[in-house]
Order: structure tokens, then sequence, then C-alpha cells
């Protein structure tokens, strides 16, 4: 009878136990608030945007995108996200998804790439570039991430990612690694994906591009790695500069085999 | 020329659940741009559902709705195969209108 009791007793323990392990009411609240809004998220309105200007004639060659390389061989889109950025022996360099979709809008339809590098967030052709990102991340929705490592070169963009994303710096003296080096952080309501480890989370490098809430737009990689310099009060690395591309590397290879959320709903 | 809105329409047992996302600026008219000027409101103002040509809902928006609207509504009665057809008009005057097949 005693031993009876002792079990029921140790039962009763292990379920208070787990309940403790489980989600306190506000977070659940959270994650009910967020599950609601990606029933609805914009960004697929930002995708079929994009798809429509793949496929379009345009720029000063009059030309489509349907036949861009963006690693699988032209046109190939579906997969293509999950492994970039890559070495593509075309331009000699490691290049991520925008970087690449400029390269391509320069070569095919002729427009000029440093002039859209240049432009401001949300302008011309930039506006271009997040769409055309937007579709080609959906095109690999629940892929599995495989970023490359074959290259020497896509090695090196590694190590220096890992380099910028552990230096400290600034104003603060923060680093990524401050925020986005440790398991369960969170500032506010936002929890934070630790982006130093494999397999990495998934809210983190695969699920951008993303629709953000409280701007009301699609950003990319390339707005969000630099509105993250930005909040950290380091100078604004240039829009598609080997340092952010050698960042998305660091980046990328942690989350390989984290399956790609992109576009994703962001607060 | 608006965007194309995004129209899912699923039917289970005699009712319909229709979402809509909507893509449009939903300017208030309250905010200014940075040079200090109001940048002019721009919303939309009246919405239309119709399920097989018949008006099943319509609403009066204002500035307070979000950018991106997003709608979810319930048709009694509508099955598979209907066509659900969703209007919308700001108050630039421009119009859109989309359809979709209730699946």
């Amino acid at each position: 009878m005693r031993v009876i009791h002792l079990l029921a007793g140790l039962a009763l323990a292990g379920a208070v136990a787990g309940a403790w392990a489980q989600k306190n009411p506000a977070e659940a609240g959270i994650e009910e608030y967020r599950a609601m809004l990606a029933d609805g998220n914009p960004a697929e309105l930002t995708e079929a945007k994009g798809e429509d200007l793949w496929k379009q004639k345009r720029g000063p060659k009059n030309a489509s995108l349907e036949t861009c390389d963006l690693g699988k061989g032209p046109g190939v889109v579906k997969g293509a996200f999950v492994e970039l950025p890559r070495y593509f022996p075309d331009t000699g360099k490691v290049q991520d998804l925008e970087t690449r979709l400029i390269t391509c809008m320069e070569r095919i339809q002729g427009f000029n790439g440093a002039e859209i590098m240049k432009t401001p967030w949300g302008k011309g052709e930039k506006v271009t570039v997040d769409a055309l990102a937007t579709y080609v991340a959906g095109q690999s929705r629940g892929m599995a991430i495989k970023v490359p490592q074959d290259q020497p070169m896509e090695r090196e963009y590694y190590e220096v990612g890992k380099r910028i994303f552990f230096t400290r710096g600034g104003t603060h003296d923060f680093a990524c690694a401050t925020c986005h080096g440790q398991d369960g952080k969170r500032i506010r309501m936002q929890d934070l994906p630790n982006l130093t480890k494999n397999p990495g989370d998934n809210a983190g490098f695969p699920a951008w591009p993303a629709y953000r809430v409280s701007t009301g737009d699609v950003w990319t990689m390339q707005h969000r790695l630099n509105d993250c310099f930005r909040q950290q009060r380091f100078p604004e690395p240039n829009y598609g500069s080997d340092a952010l591309t050698a960042l998305s590397v660091y980046l990328g290879v942690n989350a390989n085999g984290a399956k790609s959320t992109a576009p994703a709903l962001k607060r | 020329m608006a965007d194309p809105m995004r129209i899912r329409a699923q039917a289970s047992g005699d009712k319909a659940v229709v979402r809509v996302l909507m893509s449009h600026e939903m300017e208030t008219g309250q905010r200014k741009d940075a040079s200090g000027k109001v940048i002019p409101a721009w919303y939309i103002t009246d919405v239309t559902a119709s399920l097989n040509g018949k008006v099943v809902l319509t609403a009066e928006w204002g500035p307070s709705v979000s950018k991106n609207p997003f709608l979810q509504f319930t048709i009694k009665g509508a099955k598979a195969g209907d066509k659900v057809s969703i209007t919308w008009k700001d108050t630039k005057g421009d119009t859109r209108t989309d359809e979709a097949t209730v699946s």
C-alpha cells in the first residue's frame, strides 16, 4: 500500500514538472496570434508579383528572367533558394539570392546592377529584386537548407562570415552573437533564434525573405542583415557587399538541414 | 492597376469559409513623409462579396483597416464549384474584382 502511494506521489510530481515545462499562457497567446496572422501572410501577394516579374519581358534588352541561372542551371527555380549563397564560376564570386538576381537582371535584361544596389529600400528596381527573391524562395518552401561548402571560396566566406558574426564593436560594443549566440533568448516578445549552431533554427536564416507586420513590407536577407547592423550602431554595410554574403554563408551553413519557411511572416 | 487579391474558399458541410488577402496601401491620410508633407489618404471604402453573382456581403471600410487587409467570412449554403467574387473600391475610385471557385 505504501509503495502504491509513493508511486502515485511520484506520478503527480512528474505531471507537475511536465506542466512547468510547457509554455506559459502569454507565450501561448502570442503563438495563437502568430498562427492567425500566418493564415493571411501578405508575402503571398509579393510572391505572386515576383512570379509575374520573373516571366515578364523587361529592361533595356526586353527579356524575361526565365533563362537566369540561380545555381541549378538556367531557368531552374525550384530548390535554388536552399542552396544559396554559393560559388558561381561565371562571375567568379560567391553570391547570395539577391546579388545573383541582380547579376541576371544586368546580364539578361540589361539593367544597371550597380545602380540597383544603390537604390534606397522600397524604391525602383530594388522592389523588383525583393519580389523576385520572394518568389524564388517560395518555390523551395519546406525544403531542407543545404548551402554548399565544396568550393574553397565558399569555405573562405564561411570563415569570414563567422568572424563578422562574433566581432564586437560600435557604441554599444555589440556583436551579432550578443543576441543570437544562445538558446531561449528573446527581446521583448520576440524569440531570438540561436544562429551559431547546426541544425539551425528555421526562424532564422530559412525564414527570409519575410513579410514584416511592423513595417508592412517584405524584407529580404540583405535588408534584414543591414538593419541588424544599424540596430547595433555599426556602420551599415553596402547592399550586395561581400561582407553580407559572407555572413549569409555562415548563417546558411549553420542552418543546413533546417526546413525553409520563406517567405515567412515576422512581427 | 491594382495587384490581384488572393482568394481561398473552402467548403465544409453546408458552409464555406472564404479567406481574402487584398493588396492595398491603405494610407490613412494622417502620416507625413520625410519632407513633412501629408501623405494623401488612399484606402478601400467599399467591399462586396458575391456568391454566383448574388451579393452576400457588403462592407464599408475606413482608414483604420490595415495595409494589405485580410478578410475572412463564412457563407451559408455555398457548395464546392460555386463562384465567389470579391470587389473593392478605394478613395481614388480605383476598383478591382477577383473570383475564386469554392473547393
